[in-house]
């Protein structure tokens, strides 16, 4: 009988790239430039091959009829446990760019110590979603120093996603009940280790653009990794969703 | 099967495994034509199961054949490319009579460009792609960092630029030559 607390921390890990992916893919034919736009679409690309091999694994660890689609394409939004960040709107490109650094540098630490963790399946998707995650980091910590340190209107822009994001990135540090479990098996990575590794790299990549961190004490949004969504996570699922509702078991 | 040691390339241990590996160097990336699938590397092994010289026919009225396993490795996990080489192999194959074969994935030790054939690497220069670089700069997180001087594979000048580091697949970056102004792809280190 596998354990609830690995479904669910494997799980965890497929949504947030599953989700972020999704939402990345909207600037698909719409980026500001064409290399751009190819760089975030890749970014989409490489994100949902991991949600694909972490969905894999957990489908094995349910067993029955689960399968990596069912997992994608069949479950509702109480049962999604993605970081709250993942989800909400793109905003214009400085808040997307922001976004993906925040989440790319959790990503990083995250599965650099993953890739060491007794579960094989676990470390081995690590291991290899670390060498993509590490170009993702570089790309996005490029472009928030270049807007940062850019024109009035560029550092105006990503100072306001800044305060718009900021409020998502409590919960990334906040263990829920199966990150706890996990962790207490030996399994999982205990977000407060990697914290403080994440607000260096953070604040490293500020300095150089110029942005003032955030103070320490200020108001987090939670509940993602429990199931308690933003609206926006049920549009998301509408529309990436559509196809297996409307018609079940399609193939193509 | 055996693994050269430098370059992570299989070799052929026995007859049977070399008439398997002559059939799958004849399977193309379908993102980059001029590259097998041995050459990419993602083959990490292959083993044949052979039932014996006489062909014995099994329950179904078949002639039954030698059972053939290939262990391989994504280059990117969201590679879409990588459905359509499984799918390759197993029709080459199956067009040998092979008609047993089993795939299984692995993830871990992660695909890296040092794993690409020297063969493979002048086959990409001249298909116009600027291959890996031998010592490779594993790339860092950091931002802006000194870029490596990547050869023109038109005109072989190293007085090139970067464009991109995502480009047309997961596995290239987009540089263009300052020389001869050739915009090209760059399969780049991972």
């Amino acid at each position: 009988m596998t354990k609830q607390y690995l479904i669910d921390y494997t799980l965890q890990l497929a949504d947030n790239a599953l989700i972020l992916a999704q939402r990345n893919s909207e600037w698909c034919g719409h980026g500001p430039v064409l290399e751009q736009d190819i760089a975030i679409s890749n970014i989409s690309l490489d994100l949902i091959g991991q949600a694909r091999n972490f969905y894999q694994y957990a489908a094995t660890l349910i067993g029955g009829n689960a399968t990596e689609d069912s997992l994608a394409y069949l479950r509702d939004a109480i049962d999604f446990k993605n970081n709250l960040i993942s989800e909400i709107l793109n905003g214009d490109w400085a808040q997307t760019v922001l976004r993906q650094f925040l989440v790319s540098t959790y990503q990083f630490y995250l599965y650099d110590a993953l890739q060491k963790s007794p579960d094989q399946q676990l470390a081995a998707i690590a291991e290899k979603a670390l060498k993509e995650v590490t170009y993702h980091v570089r790309w996005s910590s490029e472009w928030v120093i270049r807007l940062g340190d850019g024109t009035s209107e560029s550092k105006q822009r990503i100072e306001k996603a800044l305060e718009e994001i900021w409020p998502y990135t409590g919960e990334l540090f906040i263990p829920v009940q199966h990150e706890t479990d996990a962790v207490t098996a030996g399994i999982g990575v205990d977000p407060k280790m990697i914290e403080e590794n994440w607000k260096q790299k953070v604040s490293t990549v500020f300095s150089e653009a110029t942005l003032t961190l955030p103070p320490q004490n200020i108001w987090m949004h939670t509940g993602g990794k429990n199931g308690i969504h933003t609206e926006y996570l049920g549009y998301i699922l509408a529309e990436m969703q559509f196809m297996q509702r409307a018609y079940p078991s399609a193939e193509w | 099967m055996v693994q050269g040691k430098k370059s992570g390339q299989i070799i052929a241990a026995s007859d049977a495994e070399k008439k398997v590996l002559e059939i799958l160097a004849t399977v193309p990336d379908p993102e980059v034509p001029v590259l097998s699938v041995l050459d990419l590397g993602v083959v990490r092994n292959i083993s044949v199961l052979e039932t014996g010289s006489e062909k014995t026919i099994t329950k179904d009225g078949e002639p039954a054949t030698d059972e053939i396993r290939i262990t391989y490795t994504p280059t990117y996990t969201g590679c879409p490319a990588m459905d359509v080489m499984k799918t390759q192999m197993r029709i080459a194959l199956l067009e040998k009579g092979y008609t047993n074969v089993q795939f299984e994935q692995v993830l871990s030790p992660a695909w890296t460009t040092d794993w690409m054939t020297e063969a493979g690497k002048q086959k990409l220069k001249a298909y116009g792609i600027a291959p890996p670089q031998y010592k490779q700069a594993v790339c860092t997180p950091d931002a802006f960092q000194q870029e490596e001087a990547i050869q023109c594979p038109r005109c072989n000048s190293y007085h090139t630029k970067l464009v991109s580091q995502f480009g047309s697949t997961a596995c290239k970056a987009l540089y263009q030559c300052v020389d001869c102004r050739e915009p090209f792809d760059y399969f780049k280190c991972h």
